[in-house]
């Protein structure tokens, strides 16, 4: 099932950055020295990612490629094994992709205080501990033994704990708690039934091994069980309404690197895990549960973009387009079509970059403002027009404009739901208007309307901002046109993917059909 | 809406019609209609450069997009002298660009459906639009943003010719929002005044509420024939013969929703007074030459989906039919003259509307209207800008008057325009606006009289208000505040003017009666449906000259009112209070307040409900699990220290010294 990779392409990509953020963490030197290992440390990491993805075979018939195997804890099963399919693969990249532009983005996140010793120390261990989420970013993908994953999956949690507690703003504390505490929830309940899967499967020095443990057959009670053990962690993660209320305060309270990299990264883990656990291993008690996360779904999109409109902190404001957008992702990957699969796993790398545009963008007007208030802005167009620019180009990549990257995974994920929950899709398609509220609103409040008085010296967009903007906008509007890139390496996993679910009664669509009457 | 949909959903059979012979199947591109992709390439390099460079182009950037604009005209020039080279069968050409969506089962590719139709709109779009940017650099000389402004002039062309060059409806629509977000940018030009800044959004907004039916449509195409291209769509929509009306009328409505927020058609026409917002060229371009009868052209385009739904067919009509009286009767209370014009624009498009809603017969006429009416209302509107440029921007008309002997190009040109729309004898509007009152009075039963008189009536009520119109601004006395010295605007502004006025007086001479604008466009429509040839054969209820006399009587009549009220009796500078039914003409029939009942005040009261609620209740009962969780902590307190942070990073710690130990036995 999985096709041993000479090379261990996906350990290295998660070596690289835990020695780069060791590094810069401990290595002497200055701190702008240190920043710019951690950079480079980053950037080299995506271009091997970039060279592992050429040796990406899409015909392939085995599920993981590039992979690695080998024993870890036998007594229980418990194997070191890495392997990505397409959609692994695309989010890998992504992640990728954003760490470096994070850390540019991050640059003068840390204060520097008189004090020149301690605030040196704050600034590494910000950057060393940003390098170390990247570690775990391709671990929690690329693993593809069920307890491995749960131990990146919790791993994942203690750099994330520290970025926001220790770098946020005024109620970090409380927002990191709070995120912690949701998290540990969902990952205890979970790890219950990981090892109550491991129980049921074939056991032996490889029983957690995905392979191992997809296509059994489980007594429909317990496999319900298990479901719900899985897709409660991963509901919470993603987050799902009404499980979302730990987002707006996490993000609105940690930096914007740690925001983006907490919603455009680690709350995929939640979907990516619906489509790699909950269905994969699951399929029977993914098609009973089917009703209730589709309405669920329809009622994040809807209950998200409103709440959205309602917001007048823009990283709350952000945070709640994404319960959104994470609505659509669910709906999709539930509709249990493959188009509604492309377009989920597609919306998960293009949501990546534009809530990554979004957050990043809006914190520099944070940060020549001093205000998350959006009413404390207005007429800004007139004091930053580039800023001002690439920000609607960020809002509109959130409100799925045609042409955009986001428009094709949308549409792809409404017109995959169609077929089999024709009024859920429809419904969730009432998401545009209101999107298109939530981020004109946001919009006319800050850029338009006068100059405001009293505002000298604000400059546009630093050549570094450029930098951080300019990748992000292109891949906006590259994969909006040519999203082929991306779906290549998508569509071959789905339909695989698919047939796990698939297998074991005769298709979908009757079930599914079934249920919408 | 949800049960009529599971319906649908529950009785189409998804792919069930068979596959009709290719109709609607074109060649593969030749020659120079292979290029045809620099047509949408050019304005949009050159937005690309504008927007990217920044203040750097600021010098040479409106004369570069203005270049840029010409350009793409010149290649639609070429491209259409290339199909009139061909047979009327061999004319449409399919251009297959690149792969774009493909997701599972789901895939379309981007290319291009190069036939009459489309080309019609081409040169409409690039002649209109490469004028109106040489007017803008007059018009716009003196303001510091006018690189930005030909940045999205040229976004719009590009769109707008992706819109109509697509050829498929997944294509379209990022056409179709590519010229919704550029009105969206120009309306909003000037958006340090909040209130344009408002009318922007809201343009955007309702067209949203119109995309929510274009996506709604594609979903519906989709499933039923598992394809959103025009060739299979058209295909299998012919190939149903009737059959599956329930989802039929569904799939027709839909897209006219779509058409109705894009071209501004009731329910959804608010936006488009408030547009006039924008700089007046826009206005010109945009909302009245093209992009605002992209609506009529999607109705058009989907003329196979709608000969197989009658009943939405009818809608259209009635869309039409409304429209046209409400835009005209608000047309006759307005005193800011690019308001006026703006509604007039609704109701003309009312008439395009209806026309194409008329089936086989109106089609035709519904895109010769659209074509003349492009040229006379582009023609005053940049009229109604040169006035403008003249009288210190002032837009109030009550405070025109006998403004022919200062600007005599602006009064020759605008009154070409002005006798071209309410259909003098021989000019443009007089050819295309009577076929489409004459198609109107085709048909059986109620239908033909119904709207076959709402149609006649309204020229009667364009000709009174486009008169009054015309006799404020140039006739009658002077009105002017003290401090306006109007004057000619430069050469720059006064050619496009002109030629847009010779269009105005001769394009329906040229294309009607010669019978050129059939012959090119019928092949169109006959290749879809089996009845488009012969339908345009039935007779009007009453005889064509009997309608064409009474029609001309109605807009003497109203022109005479008109002239009676306007040019000889003086005329308040203070609008006088009026009755009952002037007042509410002037407040556009209350539809903002109707619009700000129904959904602004409901909607405002969900999201705060929801915002109060989401932090109390659904947050509340999170917190409050973590305070019970928190609260027996506090209990074992004596030998913990009671931090729940410790807690969890404790936990944590033990699982990894555990799997650590485990790692080191093994």
């Amino acid at each position: 099932m999985s096709d041993v990779s000479a090379v261990p392409w996906l350990t290295i990509l998660m070596v690289l950055p835990l020695v780069g953020s060791l590094v810069v963490a401990f290595a002497p030197g200055s701190v702008e020295s240190a920043k710019r290992i951690a950079l480079g440390t980053a950037l080299l990491t995506l271009v091997l990612g970039v060279v592992a993805a050429t040796r990406f075979d899409t015909r392939a018939t085995a599920q993981f490629q590039l992979a690695e195997q080998r024993s870890w804890i036998p007594q229980f099963g418990v194997s070191y094994a890495l392997g990505v399919d397409g959609i692994a693969l695309v989010l890998v990249l992504m992640s990728l992709v954003l760490t470096p532009v994070c850390l540019l983005a991050a640059w003068h996140d840390v204060p520097e205080r008189a004090d020149a010793a301690d605030s040196g120390r704050r600034s590494k261990t910000y950057f060393a501990l940003l390098l170390l989420l990247e570690t775990f970013m391709v671990g929690v993908f690329a693993a593809t033994d069920v307890f491995l994953f749960y131990v990146f999956f919790e791993a994942m949690l203690i750099p994330v704990y520290f970025l926001i507690g220790q770098y946020g703003g005024s109620r970090r504390q409380y927002a990191a708690m709070k995120f912690l505490l949701f998290s540990l929830v969902g990952g205890l309940v979970m790890l219950v039934a990981v090892i109550a899967l491991y129980l049921q499967g074939p056991g032996g020095a490889d029983g957690f091994l995905v392979s191992r443990l997809t296509g059994l057959t489980l007594d429909p009670t317990t496999e319900r069980l298990l479901f719900v053990g899985f897709f409660f962690a991963f509901a919470i993660k993603a987050p799902m309404v009404p499980l979302h209320t730990w987002l707006p305060d996490a993000a609105t309270e940690s930096s914007p690197a740690t925001a983006t990299l907490l919603v455009g990264v680690l709350d995929k883990v939640g979907t990516f895990g619906m489509i790699r656990f909950c269905l994969q291993l699951f399929p029977e008690a993914s098609r009973w549960a089917t009703p209730v996360v589709i309405t669920l779904a329809v009622i994040s999109v809807l209950y998200g973009a409103l709440l959205a409109i309602g917001q007048t902190d823009m990283m709350r404001l952000i945070a709640y387009t994404s319960v959104s957008h994470f609505g659509f992702i669910v709906l999709g990957i539930f509709a249990l079509t493959n188009v509604g699969w492309a377009g989920s796993a597609l919306y998960m790398v293009n949501h990546g970059f534009s809530t990554a545009a979004l957050f990043l963008f809006a914190a520099m007007f944070v940060r020549r403002r001093g205000s998350k208030r959006i009413p404390d802005y207005g007429g800004w167009q007139r004091v930053t027009p580039g800023l001002a620019g690439i920000f609607l180009v960020a809002g509109l990549a959130a409100l799925s404009l045609p042409g955009l990257s986001t428009f094709v995974s949308e549409f792809l994920v409404l017109v995959g739901t169609f077929p089999t929950y024709p009024v859920a899709a429809v419904l969730a398609t009432f998401g545009i208007v209101l999107a298109a509220l939530y981020v004109l609103l946001m919009y006319k409040r800050m850029a338009t309307g006068p100059r405001p008085q009293g505002l000298t010296g604000v400059a546009d967009l630093t050549r570094r901002e450029q930098l951080v903007a300019a990748p992000l906008l292109a891949l906006l509007l590259v994969l909006g046109f040519y999203p082929k890139l991306a779906t290549d390496l998508i569509n071959p996993a789905v339909d695989k993917s698919l047939s796990y679910v698939r297998a074991e009664t005769g298709g979908v669509r009757a079930t599914a059909e079934g249920s919408t009457k | 809406m949800s049960v009529g949909l599971g319906t649908v959903a529950s009785t189409a059979l998804p792919y069930a019609a068979a596959l009709a012979p290719a109709q609607g199947q074109a060649d593969a591109a030749t020659g120079v209609t292979a290029y045809a992709w620099l047509l949408v390439a050019l304005p949009a390099l050159g937005a690309a450069v504008l927007l990217v460079g920044g203040r750097r182009t600021d010098r040479f950037g409106p004369l570069l997009a203005t270049g840029l604009s010409w350009g793409s005209f010149v290649v639609g020039a070429a491209v259409w002298l290339a199909m009139l080279g061909r047979d009327a069968a061999q004319r449409p050409q399919r251009l297959h660009l690149f792969d774009w969506v493909a997701g599972g089962s789901f895939s379309v590719s981007a290319g291009m459906l190069v036939d009459q139709l489309s080309v019609a709109f081409v040169l409409l779009v690039t002649f209109v639009g490469s004028l109106i940017h040489v007017y803008s650099l007059g018009y716009m000389s003196h303001d510091p943003d006018k690189r930005r402004f030909f940045a999205y002039l040229n976004l719009f062309v590009a769109a707008m010719l992706l819109l109509v060059l697509a050829d498929s409806y997944l294509l379209l629509y990022v056409g179709w929002e590519g010229v919704g977000l550029a009105s969206y940018l120009l309306i909003g030009f000037w958006n340090w005044n909040p209130a344009y800044a408002t009318a922007a959004n809201k343009a955007f907004v309702a067209n949203r509420v119109g995309d929510l039916g274009l996506t709604i449509a594609l979903l519906l195409m989709f499933f039923n024939f598992g394809a959103v291209d025009f060739a299979t769509v058209d295909a299998k929509a012919a190939a149903l013969q009737g059959a599956n009306q329930g989802f039929m009328t569904a799939l027709g409505l839909m897209l006219l929703l779509a058409a109705c927020g894009k071209s501004a058609q009731f329910p959804l026409q608010s936006w488009l007074g408030d547009a006039m917002a924008g700089p007046t060229p826009v206005s010109a371009l945009i909302h009245a030459a093209t992009m605002v009868t992209a609506g009529v052209y999607l109705v058009v385009r989907s003329a196979p989906i709608f000969e197989a739904a009658p009943t939405a067919q009818l809608v259209v009509v009635l869309v039409g039919a409304v429209t046209l009286l409400f835009g005209a009767v608000v047309g006759c209370a307005k005193d800011d003259i690019k308001k006026a014009l703006a509604a007039s624009t609704m109701s003309q498009i009312g008439y395009m509307m209806l026309a194409a809603g008329l089936g086989p017969v109106g089609y035709v006429f519904a895109i010769f209207h659209l074509l003349t009416h492009g040229f006379f209302k582009a023609g005053m509107f940049l009229g109604a800008g040169s006035v403008m440029h003249g009288m210190n921007d002032q837009v109030d008309m009550r405070r025109f008057g006998g403004l022919s002997g200062a600007m005599k190009v602006t009064w020759a040109t605008f009154g070409l325009g002005y006798l071209a729309i309410i259909g003098f004898p021989f000019l443009s509007g007089f050819w295309s606006k009577d076929r489409i009152i004459e198609a109107a009075f085709v048909g059986e039963g109620w239908r033909p009289w119904v709207f076959g008189l709402v149609a006649m009536v309204g020229a009667g009520i364009t000709a009174f208000y486009m008169s009054r119109l015309f006799f404020l601004t140039f006739h009658g006395k002077k009105r002017w505040t003290d401090d306006v010295h109007p004057h000619e605007s430069g050469k720059l502004m006064t050619v496009p003017m002109m030629v847009l006025a010779v269009g105005s007086a001769l394009l329906g001479l040229a294309l009607g009666p010669t019978g050129v604008i059939t012959g090119w466009l019928n092949p169109v429509f006959a290749a879809g449906s089996e009845s488009g040839l012969g339908a345009a054969e039935e007779h009007p209820v009453l005889p064509a000259l009997l309608i064409t006399v009474l029609t001309t009587v109605l807009v003497a009549v109203g022109a005479g009112l008109a002239w009676a009220r306007y040019w000889r009796e003086p005329v308040p500078v203070v609008a006088p209070r009026g009755s009952l039914a002037t007042r509410a003409a002037r407040n556009d029939l209350y539809q903002d307040q109707v619009n700000e009942a129904l959904l602004m005040r409901p909607g405002l009261h969900l999201t705060r409900s929801l915002v109060f609620a989401d932090g109390k209740g659904v947050d509340g009962a999170a917190g409050g699990l973590a305070a019970l969780i928190g609260g027996t902590s506090s209990r074992l307190r004596r030998v913990q220290n009671g931090f729940a942070r410790s807690y969890a990073l404790t936990m944590l710690a033990g699982v990894v010294a555990i799997l650590g130990a485990l790692w080191v036995i093994s």
